[in-house]
């Protein structure tokens, strides 16, 4: 299954290096990343593969919620179904 | 081809579910019960408990799961059954309020919030077991929690039912003497739907299949959010964008249905394309209208606006989705819309431009609170009035209409929750009560020589 990840957080040091580490960790592929800098706020958005993924989904969203909320990132994980289903015809 | 990713695109949608309001309204598993008739009322309440049981047993699991996978919020997991008066119908029992107990109970062991069907189809005539239910609905609907009643009294085809109009006007009036409550979970329809995920107002129709998935869509919070951007544009302009959001907010309803359905093994019946408002800021259809250019929703302007709108909802929606259907188009609930709410009491918005409204909003006259003291007789020519409307238009309309026991005009009824609270609006004072102690039938409309 694919998914969109996506992170917001005040900008700071190692943020991409967390995210992409907890993603490594749980056996997780980074398909594509996307970065960006809005008014101070740091976006960041990755499709991955979870076909290896050592979590079931809720868990992972679970996981990435509670490890994001310790460093104040806003951390989610959507199917990317719902992107493409809203915008690609 | 595999997904090339845009983070605008995605950016958009997280912001529509986070800032925007943007939700699944209800996922509505439509079950047929048709099949639990029997002379025992006992027996009847059996069948009808275990088939509501075991066919959606998983049907909030379910949801709960899409919308944790999807990151999009299913706000209510819903069931309609078939009219309880056609399986009634066999029972010897002149009181169905047990039934409408069965229900609650099955309801609440599924985990769903609300469930539709305590229903009778009287739009030419009633049959005996039609008028026990309506004659049901004061007691079922303030006993039970989670029931929702409608009756369908007209239709463009048979006219309009003017002995159970006259019915449904004391039958409210009554359930508002129990609790004001029941009334917000009952609604007398025209032209009733037979695949309406809405409540109060779903029921599962006789020409649907053994079981099925509604789903109803939300979205005013986007729709506004875009019209924002089209500041001082033609109305080409604000249609067009009315169009594509409309197209979004569909697409996303069409991908939860086919996953639920999928994952149920219940066919997909429609997606109904509906702007549903709630309470909270931001989600409001009357603000849509304001933003096309009205000082406040209820002046000069507001019917054409409404138009608008719920014309090009269906536009942008119906190629979003493989079948569309339900009320599809803008509800405009007074109780349940921040921006409806604040235009009642401001004066500006009054029952007779909300009567005007209905020609050319989805449904109709829902979730109004009115005078205690207001007749039966008044409630009964303002669902006359709204019959005919549908009627003669070919549409649905509704009325959901609350009696406010011991309140006046200027006082507020608390519904909670998605219902909201309901400002009470002054009504004509001069009597109707001639008129709807005539009965009989309104004729159907003709359908040419239209001018």
């Amino acid at each position: 299954m694919k998914a969109i990840v996506s992170v917001f957080a005040k900008d700071s040091k190692g943020i991409t290096a967390f995210v992409t580490g907890k993603l490594a960790e749980k056996e997780i592929n980074i398909l594509d990343i996307s970065q960006t800098l809005m008014q101070g706020y740091f976006a960041m958005i990755m499709l991955v593969d979870l076909a290896d993924c050592t979590m079931n989904f809720d868990e992972l969203a679970e996981y990435l919620k509670t490890q994001g909320e310790g460093r104040e990132l806003a951390i989610h994980i959507q199917r990317q179904d719902i992107f493409e289903a809203m915008h690609r015809i | 081809m595999s997904y090339m990713f845009d983070s605008s695109e995605i950016l958009q949608t997280i912001n529509m579910i986070d800032r925007q309001h943007l939700d699944v309204r209800t996922v509505t598993m439509g079950i047929s019960v048709l099949d639990c008739a029997d002379e025992s009322m006992e027996r009847c309440c059996t069948k009808l408990y275990d088939k509501i049981c075991r066919t959606a047993g998983s049907l909030v699991s379910v949801g709960c799961s899409i919308e944790r996978e999807f990151g999009i919020p299913i706000v209510n997991k819903r069931i309609s059954v078939s009219p309880i008066a056609l399986v009634a119908a066999a029972c010897r029992e002149e009181n169905y309020t047990p039934l409408a107990k069965t229900l609650d109970r099955a309801a609440k062991e599924t985990g769903v919030n609300f469930i539709g069907g305590f229903s009778a189809l009287a739009h030419k005539g009633c049959t005996v077991s039609d008028l026990r239910l309506i004659n049901s609905i004061p007691e079922a609907l303030t006993e039970t929690e989670l029931v929702c009643s409608s009756v369908n009294v007209a239709s463009t085809r048979a006219g309009i039912n003017m002995d159970a109009v006259a019915l449904m006007g004391r039958i409210i009036k009554q359930t508002a003497e129990r609790d004001p409550m029941g009334c917000a979970k009952l609604v007398v329809f025209a032209n009733a739907v037979e695949d309406n995920p809405f409540m109060a107002g779903a029921f599962h129709g006789v020409g649907e299949p053994e079981s099925v998935i509604n789903v109803g869509v939300s979205g005013p919070g986007v729709v506004a959010h875009a019209l924002k951007e089209c500041a001082g544009q033609p109305f080409d302009v604000v249609a067009e964008t009315v169009k594509k959001t409309a197209f979004k907010i569909t697409r996303m309803g069409q991908l939860v249905a086919q996953e639920a359905s999928k994952r149920l093994k219940v066919p997909f019946g429609v997606v109904d394309l509906s702007l549903a408002p709630t309470p909270a800021i931001g989600d409001s259809v009357a603000e849509i209208l304001e933003i096309m250019g009205l000082e406040k929703c209820g002046t000069h302007g507001t019917t054409a606006a409404l138009a608008l709108l719920n014309d090009a909802v269906k536009k942008g929606g119906v190629m979003a989705s493989s079948h569309v259907g339900g009320l599809s188009g803008a509800f405009i609930p007074v109780s349940e819309d921040a921006g409806m709410i604040s235009a009642v009491e401001a004066g500006v918005l009054c029952m007779d431009k909300l009567e005007a409204m209905t020609c050319v909003c989805s449904v109709g006259l829902d979730m109004i609170a009115v005078p205690g003291d207001t007749t039966a007789a008044t409630v009964s020519a303002i669902i006359a009035d709204e019959a005919a409307i549908g009627m003669v238009n070919n549409k649905t309309t509704a009325v959901r209409i609350i009696p406010a026991k011991g309140k006046k005009v200027g006082d507020t009824v608390s519904f909670g929750g998605l219902l909201g609270a309901a400002p009470v609006m002054p009504l004509h004072g001069e009597s109707s009560e001639e008129f709807i102690a005539r009965g009989g039938r309104i004729p159907a409309p003709l359908h040419s020589l239209k001018n």
